[in-house]
């Protein structure tokens, strides 16, 4: 069903927690749709020191927003505005199609952080929050049976 | 790696004894049970004798049986072809749940798209079908009332006696999927008063692909498929004599164990789901409480999503299934948690562990080893419940 390295990024995630000093905050997803990404940086001189993450969702989601977090730390704000949701996934090696839509927001996140970042122009960061922006799709864990 | 199996509910390993019983039907016995000649005879009488087997553990006679391809394929017979010679006399209405097994609702939905109509009806928090809310859905030309005996989700078990004479008071049939009941709980046809009961052979340790559709004797349906003559052509195709031997034997062996292993799994189940509720907070049990299938646990934690559980356990060699998010086309969680009144955000949440006969007390402190720590963590990666 996953790939290796989705399963790597899910059991030992990189980059969980929040940070003390974060001046961008993102988060997308709602508990309805069972996914929610919440991305935190930390921007010096243009570049992302530190970012972390916490994610309510199935593997595909933890795994996004962990891989993410090891994409654009230590990158500057502009590589990591080019970060998609398709970048991520690739780099996963893949995600099974029907999570292609519903747990693959962990780039989105990052541009929500990006964007509460640029908007507060590094004084104190408060939650932007994106829409649900889930279209089609489903995870379904129940068999059939 | 060691493994603990607790997906009951969604299928059982084949029995040794039942796999012995099944293997001559392939190689020595492999004659066409409809065929004239001797080894067409042998199939035949093996045949006949598993019908016997499966009559006798629900109460039925051995010519109210029908070999099906599963419990779907019985379920779908059972409703679309009643109701087609039905809707004539008695009228064009159905009535089911809202916690059926898709097999049974996609099925009424298919009906009410070629005209049916249809009523749905709710359940309380327990997931038990009211017979007030039935009484109040019944009408003058409903002809037939499809409610399952215990759900696959949460494992209530509805009180179908009770169901069943309401509906006949005002003439209309009454069919149950007791897919997760046969071979489990104590099931008689006539204590229970059906028209129609759908069971598989592979959820009572015997094979995937048989199934068997109870139809009580003057009850009118036809054949799904049509072709053959097979099964007093009520069920067209070869029929599948080593499945129907090993649906046979799984139901004689359930028939001897059921009362020694409903002992085990009520204590094994009262272990662990004590284990989870005081082991983790915010955590509920969903279905209800005493009224439900005595091997199955179902459970929603708050503020972690389900797939995430069941790949952690997984990784332990923990089998579970999940009803975190629902079915193709759909965000939504499990209809049977919404039905029974969960959020969304709960609703994925869910883990159902779900015991057999080989279960044993060292895998539920394995599993009550594994869980907590799971749960801990994945809420330490959530952004929910902070």
């Amino acid at each position: 069903m996953y790939s290796q390295k989705v399963m790597d990024h899910f059991m030992n995630p990189r980059n969980v927690g929040r940070i003390d000093l974060a001046n961008g905050i993102g988060e997308v997803g709602n508990p309805t749709c069972g996914d929610i990404m919440h991305i935190e940086i930390e921007v010096k001189e243009d570049k992302i020191e530190d970012i972390k993450f916490q994610t309510f969702g199935c593997a595909a989601a933890i795994a996004t927003s962990s891989m993410v977090t090891e994409m654009v730390k230590g990158k500057t704000l502009e590589e990591a505005e080019r970060i998609t949701n398709r970048t991520v996934a690739e780099a996963l090696d893949g995600l099974p199609p029907v999570k292609m839509h519903c747990s693959n927001l962990a780039a989105d996140a990052l541009h929500e952080a990006i964007k509460n970042y640029r908007e507060s122009q590094g004084s104190s960061a408060t939650v932007t929050k994106g829409c649900c922006q889930q279209e089609t799709g489903s995870c379904c864990t129940m068999p059939q049976e | 790696m060691k493994a603990v199996y607790m997906d009951h509910s969604a299928t059982t390993p084949v029995d040794p004894q039942v796999f012995n019983a099944m293997i001559p039907y392939y190689t020595d016995i492999y004659g066409n049970s409809s065929s004239v000649h001797f080894q067409g005879q042998k199939a035949h009488r093996a045949l006949e004798q598993a019908r016997e087997q499966v009559a006798a553990l629900i109460g039925a006679s051995p010519g109210e049986i029908i070999f099906t391809a599963g419990g779907t394929e019985a379920d779908n017979q059972a409703i679309i072809t009643f109701m087609t010679h039905e809707h004539q006399k008695k009228g064009k209405h159905i009535i089911t749940s809202a916690i059926e097994h898709h097999a049974v609702l996609h099925t009424c939905e298919f009906l009410a798209k070629q005209g049916f109509e249809l009523t749905v009806l709710p359940v309380n928090s327990y997931g038990t079908i009211e017979p007030d809310a039935l009484r109040a859905a019944l009408r003058p030309d409903t002809a037939l009332v499809s409610i399952m005996h215990a759900n696959n989700e949460i494992g209530t078990i509805e009180d179908i006696k009770t169901l069943a004479a309401i509906s006949h008071e005002v003439g209309a049939a009454f069919h149950t999927d007791a897919v997760q009941t046969v071979g489990k709980i104590p099931v008689n046809v006539k204590e229970l008063g059906v028209d129609l009961l759908s069971a598989s052979g592979h959820k009572l340790y015997g094979p995937k692909g048989i199934g068997i559709l109870f139809v009580k004797k003057g009850v009118r349906i036809s054949s799904y498929l049509h072709g053959g003559a097979h099964e007093r052509n009520l069920r067209a195709g070869t029929v599948n004599v080593p499945g129907a031997v090993g649906f046979g034997k799984a139901a004689e062996l359930a028939q001897q164990r059921i009362p020694q292993t409903t002992a085990h799994l009520k204590d094994l189940s009262s272990h662990l789901t004590s284990g989870i509720l005081n082991g983790i907070s915010n955590s509920r049990l969903t279905g209800h409480p005493e009224d439900r299938l005595p091997g199955s646990v179902s459970v929603v934690f708050d503020y972690v999503e389900g797939e995430s559980i069941l790949l952690m356990l997984d990784s332990y060699g923990i089998m579970a299934s999940s009803g975190s998010a629902c079915t193709s086309g759909s965000l939504d969680p499990s209809h049977v948690l919404l039905a029974i009144g969960l959020p969304h955000e709960t609703a994925h949440g869910s883990l159902r562990l779900t015991m057999g006969k080989d279960n044993t007390r060292e895998d539920v402190d394995y599993v009550l080893e594994k869980l907590p720590p799971i749960i801990k963590n994945l809420r330490l990666m959530s952004p929910l419940g902070q």
